[in-house]
């Protein structure tokens, strides 16, 4: 019996380390913040398009960085959508159990399990010279390229999350309905989505946060503007890929800039995931 | 219930095992009689700094580690004593130093220049008077066949393509030296920009770091940025001739970015080399300094730390390693600057007593 109170113990005193960092994180991170919040005021610091890091006049606002996280992640799930979710129906639905199907499913988790700096460096190299091509966006940095990258780097995401969920649709469902004579339409649309459908917006609201906080490969393709971006071409910078690049030189109030947005970006990333949260009690 | 029993012991033998480990490790720290000396900070001389301390270590068996992480990492690291020395493109003001927790010194160690890269296919030179420089850098001219470029580069010619001004998106000891160039040389940009580490940038884009920017104007057709004059070298980015204060157009070589420390150094070495007056001075120039705590005796360091870090870095602004200077790149100190730093080091004290005898 010993070994199980010593078993109980060791759980109990790793889940207490879990709360104590997650509390550590955000006590210091509050803290770190709080400088930037009184000097520039809460909304004003989240409200002003203002980022001037000039000695003796700096001023701060998290704007120009949270549109930049919120148009590219919105960008990338939109371009992701109908990729991800075509791909999981062919391969948990239409060509289920196929060889066909096991490979392109084990491409797609081999993808998903690629550095994003990986993602980068062959966006900066491979896809932003071919947009440039294009002629879109001058040279190939911005919005545009920087979402289109984050979408293919989600994509494996959503589609592996969205294969399990149609995979679980029970057999005798589907089974049912086309006995009954409906098509393979009707039972994608009529039986398959409405039981996977809060599952699915699971995963891609799993997406979405992966998007919000990718930094290594937005940085190298968005520009790193600190601009409010002026089209869907135009260069800008996200919040996680800011902190990234300014934090190494950063000190005083910049410092407590920066760890402000780190914290905005923690409650974006939050907000998004309560309302996957109640998009799914919705719809269960 | 076997199962469990498992569990418990595997749990239990990972948790002695990784503190055993470590308890060992910090022992073994203590009794090695290898002193490791550590700096971090500017990238700018970067390669120099390698260069140096992989030659120290084949010479006397020492370690030295220097982390490329931006002058104001490097100055952040010293304030919070993680290092034993810093390094920093732009010398600390007064101001900055008061917020130091104790007295430091600046080292020179050699001087660099800072570039104006381009990549422009087919365009092998290009000259640039001050006041376009500055145009470019605003905003004010976006394209490259504008005929206030074509009318310094007669023969050249020049594609309708806009200019995609690169620049630093980390705080840079790199902008500093540019920003404060610019800042003599336009009025408008004094006025509306300024010098400083990380700048407000009216137009165009930025990458991390000198190799980011470097590796994106390389990338970048139509690319026009500024980087530390070792990374355009030794990727051969081609580069502009700048007009001086006496109106030459100059390329950045060692002897021209010597020709512009030839002027007097204060005491304590923190002087901008920018704009320089002489003929033959290449306009971007400037010393990088190495800084440290002018009482060695702080956060329990031995006094043998502090003699292998001044040895080190009196080694470092002697003539063999300022020799080594040339062959990456960087013009080496002059013979006053290396004076001047030699009795600065000889000021720095262990419990009040000068280290260096």
């Amino acid at each position: 019996m010993k070994s199980e109170k010593i078993t109980k113990l060791v759980l109990v005193i790793a889940s207490v380390v879990i709360l104590l960092i997650f509390a550590g994180m955000a006590y210091s991170m509050i803290k770190g913040a709080i400088p930037a919040f009184k000097e520039f005021g809460l909304f004003r610091f989240i409200l002003s398009t203002e980022w001037d890091p000039t000695e003796g006049k700096e001023s701060y606002g998290a704007m120009p960085f949270i549109a930049g996280t919120v148009i590219t992640s919105l960008l990338a799930l939109i371009i992701c959508f109908p990729l991800a979710f075509s791909t999981s129906l062919f391969i948990a639905e239409y060509f289920r159990k196929t060889k066909i199907a096991t490979v392109l499913s084990t491409l797609v988790d081999l993808l998903a399990g690629v550095p994003s700096i990986v993602y980068g460096l062959w966006g900066f190299y491979t896809l932003r010279p071919l947009i440039a091509e294009l002629g879109y966006a001058g040279q190939g940095y911005g919005i545009f390229t920087s979402g289109l990258i984050l979408a293919i780097m989600i994509i494996p995401y959503a589609t592996s999350i969205s294969n399990e969920i149609i995979s679980m649709v029970p057999n005798e469902l589907k089974e049912a309905a086309y006995s009954l004579g409906a098509t393979r339409m009707e039972v994608i649309f009529s039986v398959i989505l409405p039981n996977a459908r809060s599952g699915l917006v699971a995963g891609y609201i799993l997406a979405l946060g992966r998007a919000l906080g990718e930094t290594m490969a937005v940085t190298m393709l968005i520009g790193n503007a600190n601009i409010i971006p002026k089209g869907l071409f135009s260069p800008g910078n996200t919040m996680a890929s800011v902190i990234a690049n300014q934090f190494g030189e950063a000190d005083g109030i910049k410092l407590s800039a920066l760890i402000a947005i780190g914290l905005l970006l923690f409650a974006v990333t939050a907000i998004v995931n309560f309302i996957g949260k109640i998009i799914i009690r919705k719809y269960a | 219930m076997k199962m469990k029993n498992l569990l418990a012991i595997a749990l239990i033998f990972f948790v002695f095992a990784a503190t055993g480990r470590t308890i060992k490790s910090i022992s073994a720290d203590n009794d090695s009689k290898n002193i490791n000396i550590t700096g971090a900070g500017a990238t700018f001389p970067m390669p120099f700094y390698n260069q140096l301390i992989a030659d120290y270590s084949s010479k006397t068996g020492k370690l030295v580690t220097y982390g490329g992480i931006g002058s104001g990492g490097g100055i952040r690291s010293l304030k919070d004593k993680v290092v034993d020395f810093g390094a920093t493109d732009a010398y600390l003001t007064d101001a900055q130093a008061a917020e130091l927790p104790a007295p430091i010194v600046h080292i020179p160690t050699c001087l660099g220049a800072v570039v104006i890269a381009y990549n422009l296919p087919g365009v092998a030179t290009l000259k640039l008077k001050n006041e376009v420089l500055a145009k470019i850098f605003m905003g004010e001219i976006t394209k490259w066949n504008d005929n206030q470029i074509k009318a310094e580069n007669p023969g050249v010619k020049f594609p309708d393509l806009n200019i995609s001004v690169i620049y630093r998106s980390d705080g840079s000891g790199t902008t500093f030296i540019f920003s404060d160039y610019m800042s003599k040389i336009s009025e408008k940009w004094a006025k509306e920009i300024g010098t400083g580490k990380t700048l407000k940038w009216p137009v165009g884009m930025s990458a991390k770091g000198n190799p980011g920017v470097a590796g994106t104007i390389q990338q970048t057709v139509g690319a026009f940025g500024y980087i530390g004059s070792e990374y355009a070298f030794s990727a051969k980015i081609p580069f502009v001739k700048l007009q001086n204060k006496a109106g030459n157009f100059i390329e950045p070589s060692v002897a021209s970015v010597s020709a512009a420390a030839q002027g007097d150094i204060p005491a304590d070495t923190r002087v901008m080399l920018t704009n320089s007056s002489d003929p033959k001075a290449y306009p971007i120039s400037a010393f990088t300094w190495i800084i440290l705590y002018k009482e060695q005796n702080y956060n329990g360091r031995s006094l043998q730390q502090a003699e292998e870090t001044l040895k080190f870095l009196d080694w470092l602004i002697g003539s063999d390693a300022q020799a080594v200077a040339q062959k990456v790149d960087y013009a080496p100190l002059p013979d006053k600057a290396v004076m001047l730093a030699k009795k600065i080091l000889k000021s720095v004290t262990y419990n009040g007593a000068p280290v260096l005898k």
